[in-house]
């Protein structure tokens, strides 16, 4: 008896929490709070792998790349972060950065921070310095 | 049918051999090896047969001229935060003062990108180290920013970058948290170009640097410094640096 007593409101809150566990991706997803990327590509043409390639690898690309470069030497175009900036910085920003930057914009719909751009030039080229 | 294309195949075959025999041979005296790996393709990793370095000429290095400082800033992206105690710095003019003679000189000093680098030693993440070709370099991506490499410097060659970077050059990536120094301009190097301060020193008719391969007999550095006299600063440290000078 007083098992039962307790036992009704706390199954009735039980409930209630139940419920709003499931409704909550709906609530969250149809308000529409994560933008999808936007992929705008100023120089359309082909990439140095397929985008499925890209899409999953093209960290440990970089990073490779990056090892090859700083240890040794080696400054192949392909897979270079300065390369995919050159390409894929936006024709209005000069960017990849920003709301609607090629790295940035995928990188927030992921939720993933990038580093890249606190040492390396987000921008494909300026004014002053040297060039290749 | 099939003997004609053998024998096509065996000439085509023997004019490969000799043709290979006869660039061997070219090659064998070694006249031109050291060329051959200073122009080195993109996709070639860096040689030890090669040691960067630079010559330079305090007699002919002007009291106040500072045209190889600022070619660096310009080339590396090096900015006044309006901190001048703690920014960076990668090459400083030094004006020195003989009290006997009251003979006064001055001259650049910047990494002396030694053949046994203190600051490579004492890394705790091995992020500073030693490129093949001999020049000293950070690596950024594991510098932790400890700063024992500029406490282990003699030269005071290394710096840390306390505030935000921005607007870099591509060809240079520096920010926030990292030790750095001067890389010899490793961008230019790969490149087969000068560093920028010896660019510059040479485009305004100092002509007080000279860069150059040290191991490469013919080379106008390894001339120089088999003909004149020439120091390393703090020598006594056996450090070997790659940077040296004349008349100090």
């Amino acid at each position: 008896m007083k098992r039962n007593a307790i036992g009704a409101p706390a199954r009735h809150i039980a409930r209630a929490i139940c419920l709003l566990a499931l409704l909550l991706p709906a609530v969250a997803f149809a308000a529409g709070r994560v933008p999808m990327p936007v992929v705008d590509i100023a120089k359309p043409g082909k990439c140095v792998e397929d985008t499925a390639i890209m899409r999953r690898e093209h960290s440990d690309l970089l990073k490779h790349q990056r090892d090859k470069t700083m240890h040794e030497g080696i400054r192949t175009r392909e897979h270079s972060l300065k390369e995919c900036v050159e390409c894929h910085a936006s024709a209005n920003t000069g960017s990849v950065l920003g709301e609607k930057g090629f790295c940035q914009s995928c990188h927030d719909y992921a939720s993933v921070r990038i580093d890249c751009f606190s040492c390396h030039a987000s921008k494909a080229k300026l004014a002053g310095g040297a060039k290749p | 049918m099939s003997a004609d294309a053998n024998a096509a195949l065996s000439r085509r075959g023997f004019l490969a051999i000799s043709a290979a025999t006869l660039g061997g041979v070219m090659l064998a005296p070694g006249i031109r090896l050291i060329e051959i790996a200073g122009a080195r393709a993109p996709d070639q990793a860096v040689s030890r047969q090669v040691r960067w370095g630079l010559l330079i000429d305090t007699n002919k290095c002007a009291p106040g001229c500072d045209d190889c400082v600022k070619a660096c800033a310009t080339e590396n992206g090096i900015k006044d935060t309006g901190h001048p105690r703690t920014d960076a710095q990668w090459i400083r003019k030094v004006e020195l003062k003989d009290m006997r003679s009251g003979r006064t000189h001055s001259a650049p000093v910047m990494c002396q990108h030694c053949e046994h680098p203190p600051c490579v030693e004492v890394c705790p993440t091995g992020a500073s180290f030693k490129r093949a070709d001999g020049i000293v370099l950070v690596d950024r991506h594991i510098c932790i920013g400890c700063r024992y490499c500029m406490m282990a410097c003699p030269y005071k060659a290394r710096s840390i970058v306390f505030e935000d970077v921005t607007e870099q050059n591509p060809d240079v990536p520096r920010g926030k948290g990292c030790a750095e120094g001067c890389t010899l301009c490793v961008h230019r190097i790969d490149r087969d170009r000068q560093p920028a301060c010896v660019e510059a020193c040479t485009k305004a008719g100092h002509n007080a640097m000279v860069f150059g391969d040290l191991n490469d007999p013919h080379s106008e550095i390894a001339q120089h410094v088999a003909k004149y006299a020439s120091t390393q600063i703090r020598a006594d440290y056996k450090l070997n640096p790659g940077v040296r000078y004349q008349g100090l």
